[in-house]
């Protein structure tokens, strides 16, 4: 009686992981970047995250073997200041997007246990608020980068050496 | 005969005062600047701090360059990268005329931030950024003449903290005049335009 009772216990807990799957499996990462600072400063680092799935998911944060720490924040600027706040989740609406980008939501990576430079690919694992897990390969890209370089076979047009408003 | 005489003196003295006028006008006639001009609104670029080499500077070391003024931190991340990031993009649309302009990174974060750390980090970006350093007091000083401020958050448990700043650009000409104010939403096409101009008209407009 008891063991029958436990195992339709767990089979019903493996339908419902079944139905219900967990939020790594339904969220898609792309353009994924890491901007590099020189020395041990902290690091941005930014995604684009896709959620495939009928329940929006959330995005707590992100585990690592190169940083120690890693911090999900948000930059703002309200009446001309600055300011970075923590951020305990970050919402991927159900079929929608959530967007990780310079000047609003990033992961900040601390204590680098060896150097990171342009062009090494670093392991994230971006971590779900229902604890699922999507381990990610971020590009790390110079100080000076605009945002992940997708195309930097092909460098974008620099418009020349003079702006092309320049006509005078 | 005489009087035809006098009209014509008098249209050619007509024609010397317009010329004079317009040329005047013309003169005097505002930049046509895209970013906030503030011009004659905010006082002369003047400041006595340490240059990422180590070296005591002031405002006036800085004349006969345009200089764009941002105030930041080393420990920050995104938002400072990006606008330095940005500033790099317009410096190198500028092409050669780049070299007439500086872009001077100030430290609100004097207790983290010493020369040498200034030095890697604003080389990272451009060969045309200079940081710059200073004591609480200095920076303050030079914070409040162009009523931009700055905040130290309180520090978690592991001593991280963050520097809550103004995130605004000023743009002064070769004479140090304060000429500009830009934010780092500003349009790249914007700041381009704009130091064009001032790059471009020399050391006295």
């Amino acid at each position: 009686m008891k063991p029958s009772a436990l195992s339709f216990l767990l089979g019903s807990l493996l339908l419902a992981g079944g139905v219900h799957a967990t939020a790594a499996e339904h969220v898609h990462a792309s353009h994924a970047w890491i901007r590099v600072l020189p020395g041990t400063l902290p690091a941005g680092a930014y995604v684009t995250l896709e959620n495939d799935g009928d329940r929006p998911v959330a995005l707590s944060g992100a585990s690592s073997t190169v940083y120690a720490d890693v911090m999900l924040h948000h930059s703002s600027t309200a009446g001309g200041m600055s300011r970075m706040t923590m951020v305990d989740a970050l919402t991927v609406p159900a079929h929608g997007k959530a967007v990780l980008a310079p000047a609003g939501y990033h992961l900040m990576l601390m204590q680098a246990s060896a150097p990171v430079k342009p062009g090494d690919t670093v392991k994230l694992t971006l971590t779900f608020t229902d604890g699922s897990t999507l381990p990610t390969e971020f590009i790390a890209r110079p100080a000076n980068a605009m945002d992940a370089g997708e195309n930097h076979a092909m460098p974008p047009m620099e418009h020349g050496a003079m702006p092309h408003d320049s006509g005078h | 005969m005489k009087h035809r005489h006098r009209l014509r003196a008098t249209l050619l003295l007509l024609l010397l005062v317009t010329g004079l006028l317009l040329g005047g006008c013309q003169h005097d006639a505002p930049l046509p600047f895209r970013l906030t001009n503030i011009s004659g609104h905010m006082p002369d670029l003047d400041f006595h701090l340490t240059d990422d080499n180590g070296k005591a500077v002031t405002g006036a070391d800085y004349r006969g360059k345009v200089v764009l003024l941002y105030f930041g931190y080393t420990h920050c991340p995104d938002v400072c990268p990006l606008t330095l990031a940005q500033l790099h993009v317009v410096m190198q649309r500028l092409g050669p005329l780049a070299d007439g302009a500086r872009i001077l990174f100030v430290s609100v974060d004097p207790a983290r931030d010493t020369p040498a750390v200034m030095h890697a980090y604003v080389k990272a970006f451009d060969p045309r950024a200079v940081g710059l350093v200073g004591d609480a007091r200095k920076v303050e000083a030079l914070s409040k003449r162009y009523r931009s401020a700055f905040t130290r958050e309180p520090s978690s448990a592991d001593g991280a903290y963050e520097v809550s700043h103004s995130s605004a650009i000023y743009v002064f000409d070769r004479d140090g005049k304060a000429r500009l104010l830009a934010t780092p939403s500003a349009s790249r096409d914007d700041l381009v335009h704009d130091l064009h101009l001032l790059l471009a008209t020399g050391a006295s407009q």
